[in-house]
């Protein structure tokens, strides 16, 4: 099989929202097994409820805001993360179903599962002796 | 209070001058380079205040029990492991393998003038947040005008 399931498209490009905040690609390990595709992105600072997962038509997008605890007066002298915003979007394949995608997002990294539809899945045909 | 506040037009400006001057100076080819910087892992983050430095080190998916933290002299180390999810073996096809997986160690020289028993360290969402205060006796006073 030649054509990848996912496809990544630059972040950039996910809403305009994304055009306004500094926004970064988070870095995805990406594996496909028999049964479906599962996925791993690193979203450090990114709470549960400041992630958004959306599947519309075959894109799939993640986005999150980043929200850092940050003590009264602080001044910042040095920063590697700069972007308060992760966001990256995938187009889907159609033997994939949406509607069976499972997400975990635990110490900031964001596990999700796109189940293979029931018919993709290949099946073992047994053959028997004649 | 919750904020983000890190992101500076002044450090993006810094950052694109050194770049310039890598790809200028390294010669072809510089995209490798590119990626090494952008690898770095754990990603750090410091600010200050009146009392303490900040520190945040973003570590996603390490267990914070299993970092190891020093501070000596003014040098603090942040070090641990994190695997990789990819099953090894020919079942899966891998389309992207883009973390990081390894054994890290990041040093990073602070001022000397922070007190190495008043280290207060908290973790959250994959973020390690280092509060580490200066000495008592290094902090700055307000004088009272008799």
């Amino acid at each position: 099989m030649a054509e990848t399931n996912v496809t990544t498209r630059p972040g950039s490009e996910v809403t305009a929202q994304a055009q306004r905040v500094p926004t970064a690609v988070p870095r995805v390990d990406i594996i496909e097994d028999q049964t479906g595709i599962t996925l791993w992105a690193d979203l450090p600072g990114v709470s549960r409820d400041a992630l958004e997962i959306k599947v519309e038509g075959d894109t799939l997008t993640i986005e999150g805001n980043v929200s850092l605890p940050v003590s009264e007066g602080m001044e910042p002298i040095y920063a590697e993360v700069r972007a308060p915003r992760y966001a990256r979007s995938f187009t889907l394949s159609r033997d994939l179903d949406t509607a069976g995608i499972q997400a975990k997002l635990n110490q900031g990294v964001l596990e999700l599962r796109i189940p293979k539809h029931q018919q993709a899945q290949p099946k073992r045909i047994t053959v028997q002796a004649g | 209070m919750v904020t983000t506040l890190f992101p500076t037009n002044l450090f993006e400006e810094f950052d694109r001058l050194q770049r310039e001057l890598d790809r200028l100076w390294s010669g072809w080819p510089a995209a490798i380079r590119e990626v090494a910087l952008d690898t770095v892992y754990p990603a750090i983050n410091i600010g200050r205040t009146s009392e303490a430095v900040e520190v945040y080190a973003f570590v996603p998916g390490v267990d914070p029990a299993k970092l190891e933290v020093t501070l000596e002299q003014g040098v603090l180390t942040i070090a641990g492991e994190r695997s990789s999810p990819i099953p090894e073996n020919d079942q899966v096809t891998v389309y992207a393998n883009e973390r990081f997986a390894g054994k890290f160690r990041r040093t990073i020289s602070l001022s000397e003038d922070l007190d190495p028993d008043k280290v207060e360290a908290t973790y959250r969402d994959g973020v390690l947040r280092l509060r580490i205060a200066r000495k008592a006796h290094l902090q700055p006073r307000r004088i009272e005008i008799k």
